[in-house]
């Protein structure tokens, strides 16, 4: 109890820790990716990153750093210009039924119920007939819909339009979810609930998540790593793992200072100071910080 | 409060009908022309009264709604597929495509002296001339609206892995749907067009040999009576069939702002 209090006390810094993960032991494995546009716009540069199984990595910069192309890139919806993406070391070719993409808008197929998106999107997947009303109900009520199982897209409000599509994502289960600024278009209050469903969604699932977003406190809130990103070229600056135990508070103390510290790189980002992270193998393989086993992630109490 | 909205706006419409025809009247009954080329709406409604109590409306319309069915199943059964491959195919968007568009600038009347020659002065002229007056307009509006399709569906299909013909005919056709329905009913009002104007030209008994019958007894009155005939025929089809499926389908597809 008392350490925990503390804890809440320690500084933003000892929170949040530079993140080194072995390709090896990752899940998602970007190697010296980098994509151009039209072979002019320079959308990624020399992008490396590694993804451990049950992650929930943010990905966080401003407005056309590459976030959108990185998370493309790692559904196959972009064929990168150069460098490599795996997944369980296998190297990636185009989209597969493994990842799936979100977006920022629900992109529900107006034609069909809640539970007729979900039931069309299982059936694609293979389920079989019977099981699958059974299984989108299941999603369903993990979305706090029930009693819109019969309901029209275009008769439920933005939030609950995002939980269906949610849901929908869930039910098909990838291994890999990848998330485009799900809640940019919602207002503040629906924002809120929705990350606290995707926080308890993920402590129940511990489903590996790649989310993108310009929000700092929505990356704080959500990732357990917060990946930041800068412009012009596209390319990773800071890589932090998030030492705060889910479920998190919006309003916590040691989260709105965490905030404060990561607006603070985000500012040096958007005037082009902020010093290039020390690479960590380069210079000093694995001695100022040893690589932190699986374990040291935050977990929630089961 | 606003309920009774529509009903106060029927009435508005009716009034202003009801005006119109009683200028009309008026007009007649000057005698500034000969009330045998220009008659009031009163002898005009005797002789559609007339016509319609003896069974020849009704006779010549069945047989022109009995042509215009048949030539438009065969439009739309040949207008749809050929829109979507339009849509997908690049054989066809790139060879087929540019040839339809040349024929929809034809008025539909001028492949009457071509079906008169190769099938004489039968139905088949007719069935003819009103397939080839709608289906490409059938065709390019259905291409249309596949081409209109939300591309964020169409991102969301790929990423669920839904694929083959559960693709076209599970998001493509029914995220088209609303456009091609719109181009069904414009199909629809080319068709009727391209029926009246062949069966002006011979002996046809439909409503359009009414209209040349009455032309060729100098009986006025008979002529505008299928004018108006006409008119409602073409009214009642498409308030009836078209926008009530089209009012449905919107709905439905959230299109229209019932909230
Ligand atoms: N389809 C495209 N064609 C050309 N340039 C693009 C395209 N998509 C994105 N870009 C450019 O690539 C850069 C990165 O874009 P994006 O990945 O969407 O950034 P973010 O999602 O971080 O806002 C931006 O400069 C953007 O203008
Ligand atoms: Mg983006």
């Amino acid at each position: 109890m008392l350490r925990a209090l503390l804890g809440r006390w320690r500084s933003s810094l000892r929170l949040l820790r530079p993140a080194h993960v072995e390709a090896d032991h990752a899940k998602i494995s970007v190697t010296q990716l980098g994509h151009r546009y039209g072979n002019k716009v320079v959308a990624l540069q020399d992008v490396d990153l590694n993804v451990r199984s049950g992650e929930l990595v943010c990905l966080l910069g401003p407005s056309g750093c590459g976030k959108s192309t990185l998370l493309y890139a790692l559904a196959g919806h972009v064929q990168p210009t150069g460098g490599t993406v795996s997944i369980d070391g296998q190297r990636i070719s185009g989209p597969g039924p493994d990842r799936l993409l979100m977006f920022q808008e629900a992109a529900l197929f107006p034609w069909l119920t809640v539970r007729g998106n979900i039931t069309f999107a299982l059936a694609a997947r293979g389920v079989p007939r019977s099981e699958r009303k059974e299984r989108a109900d299941q999603y369903i009520r993990r979305v706090q819909l029930q009693g819109f199982e019969e309901t029209l897209p275009h008769q439920l409000s933005g939030g609950m339009k995002m939980r269906a599509s949610l849901a929908r994502a869930l039910a098909v289960d990838p291994t890999v979810l990848l998330m485009d600024e799900p809640f940019g278009s919602l207002d503040a209050q629906t924002r809120i609930h929705m990350q606290e469903l995707l926080q308890s969604i993920w402590m129940r699932t511990h489903k590996t998540i790649v989310f993108v977003t310009h929000d700092v406190h929505e990356a704080l809130m959500l990732g357990t790593r917060v990946v930041l990103m800068a412009p012009r070229p596209g390319r990773i600056v800071r890589d932090l793992e998030v030492h705060l135990p889910m479920p998190r508070h919006p309003e916590d103390a040691a989260l709105t200072e965490m905030v404060r510290h990561v607006q603070g790189l985000l500012r040096e980002v958007e005037r082009n100071t902020l010093p290039e992270a020390t690479p960590p193998r380069a210079t000093a393989p694995a001695a100022s910080s040893p690589p932190l086993p699986a374990s040291g992630l935050p977990r929630p109490a089961r | 409060m606003k309920r009774d909205a529509p009903l106060k706006n029927y009435a508005q419409k009716l009034g202003l009908v009801v005006v119109l025809l009683g200028l009309w009247e008026g007009l007649s009954r000057l005698g500034i022309w000969s009330p045998y080329l220009f008659p009031g709406p009163v002898t005009v409604s005797k002789s559609l009264w007339s016509m319609a109590s003896d069974g020849r409306l009704l006779d010549a319309t069945l047989r022109s709604l009995g042509r215009l069915g048949r030539a438009y199943v065969v439009s739309v059964a040949i207008g749809v597929p050929l829109g979507l491959l339009m849509a997908r195919l690049a054989f066809f968007r790139n060879a087929v495509k540019p040839v339809v568009m040349g024929l929809q600038a034809l008025p539909s009347i001028c492949w009457l002296p071509l079906a008169l020659l190769w099938f004489g002065l039968t139905d088949t002229s007719i069935l003819f001339v009103v397939v080839m007056g709608s289906v490409l307009g059938i065709a390019i509006a259905t291409e249309d609206s596949v081409q209109g399709v939300d591309p964020q569906l169409l991102r969301v299909a790929s990423t669920l892995g839904v694929r083959g013909l559960r693709f076209q005919f599970g998001v493509l056709l029914p995220a088209a749907l609303p456009g091609i329905v719109t181009g069904l009913k414009l199909g629809w009002s080319f068709a009727w067009r391209a029926l009246l104007a062949g069966e002006l030209l011979f002996v046809s008994g439909g409503l359009g040999q009414l209209l040349t019958v009455g032309r060729e007894l100098m009986d006025v009155p008979q002529v505008m009576a299928v004018m108006v005939a006409i008119i409602i025929i073409g009214i009642t089809v498409d308030r009836v069939l078209f926008q009530t499926v089209e009012g449905r389908l919107r709905r439905r597809w959230g299109l229209e702002g019932a909230m």
